[in-house]
């Protein structure tokens, strides 16, 4: 025991010596929850649009400041003729623009029709999408509003609660991500490498020639990155509670506990890399290329999961951060117990046993 | 008497509150093997990078090859070998690629390149290895192709910082006997060492402690001065005064 | 140039001779390109819903059938209480319940007027506000026939409608990949571009060879063209074969010219590589270098416009990301690779980043100190 303390204080003392890296390795949390937090939303806010406006009535004019009024868009422009359409688009500011034909109130008073027509850069076709509809609805509710003076009949009333999250936030849904995609980097990728770097300078023989056991040593190495997890399990709740104003609606100790648990799979998996790779510059790309971004692209964060093709949706589930990221939307936001994430957890809990089985064998048959 | 290559002058670096080299003058003549001894911490690796223009002096004077430390590192750097304590050949190089590397960045022509190459791997005897990678030979032999690098361009002036660490006494012997051999083609070589015994095969030797010479004369005058059997026991006499350690 | 001959030389020699790094810059980014575009897509076609329907009316059933019709959502659970339902979004089961209440139908054709319940999960804030304008829609559809039913042509249009026509430009079939497959090639060329290069010049700070380029007469300035030239014409080389495999997999074959998006390349890779240059400037070893090179690559690309839009980002958000060279290699593909735009229409992002090249570049030859 006493050896092994004194390998963890030598962990200690080489993060503590390399303030930079330390300081990274604290401060980048806090910079992507705020980042996250505040200027990362798939929200459409303010998206600049334009208008072709050939009637210019009652009619157009209202329908006009209406959108502009809306948190959605912001009128930018007001186009002459179809031909400024692409060049607007092609300097890329303009993302759509609303064309309303002649004698567009005449129409509705005379014929109860008239036509609209929307033209959006679908270069990207989710801001498309997104704006056709936000825009169709602000149309439909002003449609809707001519039409009260008639007193339809047969009328179907809709009432709407948004569960979890009335204020429809960005931020519910990325602060779990971050948590995962944050744990799942420093301890993965910084794991992988503080070991890797030992035998490249050859230290690590040195270690594995003491009377220690070598999976003492190899677990001391991972002890100071643990507490530096917890550590960033703090800030990031403090941050997301006390700026981002994301409630804990569960069990905070649950909740920690959960956290603590996807960090040693982050642990024992960089574990693992470490012992099939034998250069920093390997084991850093391993855990980058080979764990970021699939952590962020497949763990249900960034994009939906069951939109996926049925492979991608198999490959999700060897991601641990897909089940990290269902634990912590559970517990933190939802407000649920343990007994509604119990498979998730038992998952992670094998993923972790598996790793480190996996590493050990590995970890064998190098010294043998 | 032939030419001084190196002049020092009250050569001096300080880092912050600690003064590394501490005003130390000497000269060493063209052709000469020089020893530069002393115990680890004495300064003898700052002192050699600065004469090679890796660090700036924080005062004093010292020319190399005739070229002023401060104003003209480049042109020293065109005149000197350098050969540093951490291995610095590409491993992931073979051993004639590593030549044809180094020779390139010197400005050597082609054909110089080709026949210095073939007349290195003749001397060493590593005529069948050209083609292997510098990180398969023993260490025993890339030390002595590390030192062919660094007098492949043929300097004026070659700087060994302790070129034989970890090296067994024969391998050694075959190290100096290159020495030997680079010193008659009017190389000057200027060696820092811990072994005495190698002392002993240097024309002159300096001592360093504590950043400053101590002493500084032919092998047999030291011994003569300080009473001693051999440069083992001088430099320990000398040693002893030392405050700083490790 | 004889010099630099010799350098880039063993440049190349260096990074054909290890085969782990060529397999880390050509299969993992091409694998990538391959699989990820695949997961990104946002589109909003399989809302899993629940119904509660309390009413068990030919009424209700229409309308859980013309919902399910619409393409949009799936059905996953037909629960008897609310109660249930909920345990569903817990679960993760459900994104929306919609409850039909007892009676609908009575009260609609009665009262006149009947109400139904929605509840959404809004933790994804889009996708629930989606969701719910989408079935709104499809109410408010159904209502239309409902009514058409019942007032037999007292009048032939009981109500005005505006109708609305849509056009997408630029990508018709609203494929997503269009969008994001561009955008990740620019990703994986900033990373394979600045981390290999960085990484490249701290190993040699490491193993100590530096030292010993450092004692040779090589000017700065050859040295440091000597690490950027192998590492530029690296990323041209994934661009290429990224370009090759949007146009294979994805059947992308740029709207613009290719000569565009090369000449732009050309001088982002110019750009991004003079930062891993100064990066390396001012770290000592890999680990450093990785982690700051890490840290700086994920708040471009997070703040690039990539995975979601400048638009909505605050005011400070988008002065950063103006900043930010990976923004505008992000919207020079789109735009060229989309809307054909042409060298003319790119000249702004061409002109900021090549400033940026520049700035990073001086600042990176000025910070490479031969002596300490």
């Amino acid at each position: 025991m006493k050896q092994f303390i004194s390998f963890v204080k030598k962990e200690f003392y080489h993060i503590g010596r390399d303030r930079r890296t330390l300081f990274i390795l604290l401060v980048m949390p806090i910079v992507q929850i705020i980042i996250f937090g505040f200027a990362l939303t798939n929200e459409v806010k303010n998206s600049s649009i334009a208008v072709l406006d050939q009637a210019n009535d009652v009619g157009t004019r209202s329908i006009i400041a209406e959108l502009d009024a809306s948190n959605y868009f912001t009128v930018q422009k007001n186009l002459n003729s179809y031909k400024e359409v692409e060049s607007e688009f092609k300097k890329g500011k303009i993302k759509m623009v609303i064309v309303f034909p002649q004698n567009f109130a005449t129409d509705i008073k005379h014929f109860n029709k008239a036509q609209i027509q929307f033209i959006t850069d679908a270069s990207d076709p989710n801001l498309a999408n997104t704006m056709n509809s936000y825009a169709s609805n602000i149309i439909m509710d002003y449609q809707n509003r001519i039409n009260q003076d008639l007193k339809l009949p047969y009328r179907i009333k809709t009432e709407y609660r948004m569960l979890y999250n009335a204020q429809l936030k960005g931020a519910y849904s990325f602060v779990p991500g971050v948590m995962s995609m944050v744990l799942m980097l420093i301890c993965t990728m910084m794991t992988a490498i503080t070991i890797v770097k030992e035998k490249e300078l050859g230290t690590m023989e040195v270690m594995l020639v003491s009377p220690v056991q070598p999976l003492k040593i190899v677990i001391a190495k991972a002890v100071p990155y643990l507490l530096l997890s917890t550590i960033n399990i703090t800030t990031i709740l403090l941050l997301s509670v006390f700026v981002l104003d994301v409630p804990i609606n569960g069990s905070i100790i649950l909740l920690v506990s959960e956290a603590i648990l996807f960090t040693l799979t982050s642990l024992a998996l960089g574990l693992l890399i470490s012992t099939v790779t034998d250069s920093q510059q390997t084991a850093m790309f391993i855990s980058l290329t080979g764990m970021f971004l699939p952590t962020v692209m497949l763990s249900g964060f960034m994009f939906p999961i069951e939109n996926m093709p049925l492979p991608l949706q198999i490959i999700s589930n060897i991601v641990p951060a897909k089940w990290f990221y269902f634990i912590v939307k559970s517990v933190m936001i939802k407000g649920v117990g343990l007994a509604s994430v119990w498979r998730e957890t038992l998952i992670l809990v094998a993923m972790t046993g598996f790793f480190l089985l996996l590493s050990i064998k590995k970890f064998k048959i190098r010294l043998a | 008497m032939s030419e001084s290559v190196i002049i020092t002058n009250e050569l001096t670096k300080r880092f912050s509150n600690f003064t590394a080299v501490d005003a130390i003058s000497f000269e060493v003549k063209k052709g000469e093997i020089f020893g530069f001894l002393g115990a680890n911490g004495a300064g003898k690796t700052t002192a050699m990078r600065m004469l090679c223009g890796l660090s700036i002096p924080t005062s004093g004077r010292a020319s190399v090859a005739g070229f002023d430390v401060y104003k003209q590192t480049e042109d020293i750097k065109r005149s000197i070998g350098y050969m540093s304590q951490k291995f610095s050949l590409y491993e992931d190089l073979t051993v004639k690629e590593n030549m044809q590397f180094y020779g390139g960045i010197y400005g050597m022509s082609n054909k110089a390149i080709k026949q210095k190459t073939d007349y290195v791997l003749n001397t060493l005897h590593l005529e069948n290895e050209a083609k292997k990678l510098v990180r398969s030979l023993p260490l025993g032999w890339k030390q002595k192709l590390a030192f062919s690098v660094a007098i492949f361009h043929e300097p004026s002036i070659v700087f060994l910082d302790e070129p034989t660490g970890g090296v067994d006494p024969v391998t050694r012997r075959e190290f100096w006997n290159l020495i030997y051999e680079a010193a008659e083609n009017g190389i000057t070589i200027f060696v820092t060492t811990h072994y005495m015994d190698e002392a002993e095969y240097c024309n002159r030797v300096s001592i360093m402690v504590d950043g400053k010479i101590e002493a500084l004369d032919s092998p047999t005058r030291l011994k003569q001065i300080f009473e001693a059997e051999s440069m083992g026991e001088v430099f320990l006499k000398l040693a002893r005064k030392a405050v700083r350690s490790e | 140039m004889r010099t630099l001959k010799f350098l880039l030389q063993k440049e190349f020699r260096q990074i054909f001779r290890d085969p782990s790094i060529l397999r880390i810059i050509f299969i993992m980014p091409m694998m990538q390109l391959i699989l990820l575009p695949q997961a990104a897509d946002y589109e909003m076609k399989n809302i899993q819903l629940t119904v509660v329907d309390h009413d068990h009316s030919s009424y209700s059933q229409q309308l859980t059938s013309k919902i399910t019709a619409s393409g949009y959502f799936k059905l996953t659970d037909y629960s008897a209480s609310y109660k249930s339902a909920i345990e569903d979004i817990e679960r993760e089961k459900s994104d929306l319940i919609l409850t039909i209440p007892a009676r609908f139908e009575k009260d609609l054709v009665k009262e006149n007027e009947s109400k139904v319940f929605m509840a959404v999960n809004a933790i994804n804030g889009v996708k629930a506000n989606l969701g719910g304008a989408y079935l709104g829609m499809i109410i408010q559809d159904y209502n239309r026939e409902v009514r058409l039913k019942w007032i037999q042509f007292p009048r032939l249009n009981p109500e005005p409608t505006i109708d609305i026509t849509y056009s997408n430009w630029f990508n018709p079939l609203m494929n997503y990949k269009f969008f994001m497959v561009p955008g990740i090639l620019v990703v994986l060329i900033t990373m394979v571009g600045s981390f290999l290069a960085t990484l490249n010049i701290v190993k040699e700070k490491e193993i100590g060879t530096i030292e010993q380029i450092n004692v040779t007469p090589i000017k700065r300035h050859h040295f440091i063209l000597g690490k950027l030239i192998p590492f530029w014409i690296l990323g041209m080389v994934i661009l290429t074969i990224g370009l090759s495999i949007a146009r294979l997999f994805y059947g992308i074959l740029p709207a613009g010219h290719f000569y565009t998006i090369y000449a732009f390349a050309a001088i982002y890779l110019f750009s991004i590589l003079g930062l891993g240059l100064l990066i390396s400037n001012y770290t000592s070893n890999q680990q450093q270098a990785m982690l700051i090179s890490f840290f700086l690559m994920m708040i471009f690309i997070l703040l690039s416009g990539l995975y979601t839009s400048i638009d909505s980002m605050p005011e400070w958000a988008k002065i950063l990301t103006r900043l930010n060279p990976v923004t505008y290699f992000v919207e020079v593909m789109r735009m060229v690779v989309l809307k054909g735009s042409t060298l003319r229409d790119i000249l702004p992002q061409t002109l900021t980043v090549l400033c940026f090249g520049m700035v990073l570049n001086c600042w990176a030859v000025l910070s490479y100190h031969k002596r300490s």
